[in-house]
């Protein structure tokens, strides 16, 4: 008669319980033993708390249920507090932008410039800068948008060629360019074929065309490739032309998709700062032209506030971030809720 | 009933203009071209700007300000030197955690969360860059300090550690602050290769008895190698070419050391330029865009590799 021993541990699981007692237990450790050592900092005692918790249930869990288990629970917890540490930057980033942001906020920051505000002012807002803004992002969206959506509908109605692949690859190359070349090339542009002395937010407009094009292509692309061949093949046999066809059909069906991209793209550069900051720089006073002088934007209008220094000039950094990450929440809110709205049926998920 | 169609009437249609069709396929295929127009546009003109830094003689370059005394290669060395160092200390933080944060929405987070979790994480993706250079000088760099003196104290026998002084504005803290802003992007792209695991290795790996992890370890960790390497590379394009985070945060220096908690000692490409360009004049411009021109062909290096692996990735796991 022979024996079997089996590999198999047969030792039982931990208790639901045990592992969450152990993680109170570990956080209020944590907690405690930063409240003795100096003042209360709870977010230093959490991460303490939580080292204390992997090094405990590991052991416990080795000794009661074996290896595997508890590499088993080491991984979990490692994975799970690295979705938590996350959280960290993302919660205190919206914390600091809200509460300090809210100190300047308000109609007499966003309706005033920065015209003779010296020093410790109280006075001057990013009216200037928000126009700028606008101006500048607009007009790299009448650039880009065309291209770009051109562009996809060669990829996707047209393409299937060399070159067509050729565009495929450079446009993900493309959105990987660095915005501070971006920034660089339009002023190179400029420089070479309007000379040097030429300053307007065109120049900014084309370094943010450049960031924006390939943005739209992807996603435009993404909601073309959606549309059912079924839709064009039934127009071709209607005798419909091609190119009504994708006028009137596939651009038609995509353009809850098309819009949402679009608005995404531009959420993406309005926040650029660094080609801005090397090509249009920033004023004080509010520029309407796009195509002569100077401008003011808000992304550099933080930047400015911020290393210009000083409590009122903080403050108003501050403020322009909060108005920066409205403008961008609300192109963000607008493109989903336009998706989910508009989405033709049987494709809305 | 049979219909009826006077034939004449037939022939006398004409066939429809083709007008329509040509200018649309030319307005498709012009504005494909103007992609790959605008790329070599962005080549040649950095390149024509940056020319005469190349054939300026020693003298001329070190006569210009911003280069201190320094020849073309003695200035960009550290710049290059920097924009490495911090970009790599960005990814050995940001990897291991976007593969965590990744597992978890794919294989750890309850199914019907997981779709808002990630769109959580997409969220830091839409932070423009100036509120991340903000939120690092005003916020993290407070909450770092005590973490960098005891590390200082503590280790600072490593050259690594040695001699922090706050505030803390060293590479240290602006590699966080990187890590943190190209976190969205290597995690979407792990994620998706995640999702993508065969469904029957995971359950085959389960059905023999394997926990969470051992699956996790053979199934799924193995499967997505590939498209984790090339997400860290697209991390890395991002983190090469980020300017505002470093500028706002890093005290600059020329140096090149591995003193990671010390002010002062190193600086990267992108915010040297936005540093220095609207000063510059004359050579002093060529420079810099010189310096623009190495960035851009590091990254487009980066970036094409990224991509080379992700499409052959595409073609022969059959996940398609």
């Amino acid at each position: 008669m022979t024996t079997i021993t089996t590999a198999v541990d047969t030792r039982p699981r931990l208790a639901p319980w045990v592992p969450w007692s152990i993680l109170g237990l570990s956080l209020a450790a944590g907690i405690g033993i930063t409240a003795t050592a100096g003042s209360l900092n709870l977010l230093g005692g959490t991460a303490l708390g939580v080292v204390l918790y992997m090094v405990a249930i590991t052991a416990v869990s080795w000794v009661r249920e074996g290896e595997r288990w508890a590499r088993d629970r080491l991984a979990s917890a490692l994975v799970v507090s690295a979705f938590a540490l996350v959280m960290v930057p993302l919660v205190s980033l919206v914390w600091m932008v809200v509460s300090e942001g809210m100190k300047r906020f308000g109609p007499q920051f966003l309706y005033t410039n920065m015209v003779g505000v010296y020093g410790e002012s109280e006075l001057g807002g990013a009216y200037h800068a928000i126009v700028g803004t606008l101006l500048i992002t607009g007009l790299a969206s009448l650039i880009s948008i065309p291209i770009g959506i051109f562009t996809a509908i060669y990829l996707v109605e047209y393409g299937g060629g060399r070159i067509a692949r050729y565009v495929t690859f450079l446009v993900d190359v493309m959105t990987g360019i660095p915005s501070i070349v971006a920034g660089l090339f339009a002023f190179s542009l400029f420089f070479t074929v309007a000379g040097p002395g030429y300053k307007s937010g065109l120049i900014g407009a084309v370094a943010l065309a450049v960031l924006m094009t390939p943005v739209v292509v992807r996603s435009v692309e993404e909601m073309l490739k959606l549309v059912p061949n079924e839709l064009r093949e039934a127009a071709y046999a209607l005798g419909v032309p091609k190119w009504l066809t994708i006028v009137k059909v596939v651009l038609r069906t995509a353009v809850a998709g098309i819009t949402t991209g679009v608005m995404i793209a531009i959420a993406r550069v309005i926040g650029e700062t660094a080609p801005l900051l090397i090509t249009v720089g920033i004023v004080a006073n509010t520029n309407f032209n796009v195509f002569d002088g100077r401008m003011a934007t808000l992304p550099v209008f933080v930047f400015r506030q911020y290393a210009q220094g000083g409590q009122a000039a903080s403050e108003r950094a501050w403020a322009g971030a909060l108005t920066l990450i409205l403008i961008v929440m609300l192109l963000n809110l607008v493109a989903r809720l336009i998706s989910r709205w508009f989405a033709p049926r049987g494709m809305a998920h | 009933m049979a219909v009826q169609i006077e034939t004449s009437q037939v022939r006398d249609l004409k066939p429809p203009s083709n007008l329509g069709n040509k200018v649309f396929a030319g307005l498709a295929s012009g504005a494909g071209w103007a992609i790959l127009v605008t790329l070599a546009a962005v080549a040649l003109f950095l390149v024509l700007r940056a020319a005469p830094a190349f054939t300026a003689s020693e003298e001329e370059l070190s006569g210009e300000g911003i280069l201190r005394g320094y020849g073309f290669w003695g200035y960009v060395g550290p710049l290059l030197f920097g924009t490495v160092l911090s970009s790599a200390l960005a990814l050995v933080i940001a990897v291991p955690l976007s593969i965590g944060i990744a597992l978890f929405i794919s294989h750890y987070a309850p199914r019907r969360l997981a779709q808002g979790l990630g769109y959580i994480v997409d969220l830091l993706a839409a932070i423009p860059s100036v509120i991340f250079g903000l939120w690092g000088a005003r916020w993290l760099m407070g909450v770092v300090d005590p973490v960098f003196a005891w590390l200082s104290d503590t280790l600072g026998f490593l050259p690594f550690f040695q001699d922090y002084l706050p505030p803390a504005r060293n590479i240290m803290t602006a590699s966080l602050v990187l890590a943190v802003m190209i976190l969205p992007i290597i995690t979407a792209t792990i994620r998706e290769v995640f999702l993508q695991t065969p469904r029957l290795h995971e359950e085959a790996s389960l059905a023999l008895g394997a926990t969470r992890w051992e699956m996790v370890q053979q199934a799924v960790l193995p499967f997505a190698r590939s498209g984790i390497i090339s997400a860290s590379m697209l991390g890395l394009g991002r983190a090469l070419g980020e300017t505002m985070a470093v500028l706002m945060i890093l005290s600059p220096g020329f140096l090149v050391n591995f003193n990671l908690l010390m002010p002062g000692q190193h600086q990267t490409i992108a915010a040297n330029i936005a540093n220095q360009f609207p000063e510059a004049a004359g050579l002093g411009v060529n420079v810099l865009i010189a310096t623009g021109l190495m960035l851009f062909i590091i990254t487009f290096l980066v970036n094409m590799a990224a991509r080379a692996i992700i499409a052959r990735r595409a073609e022969f796991s059959g996940a398609n």
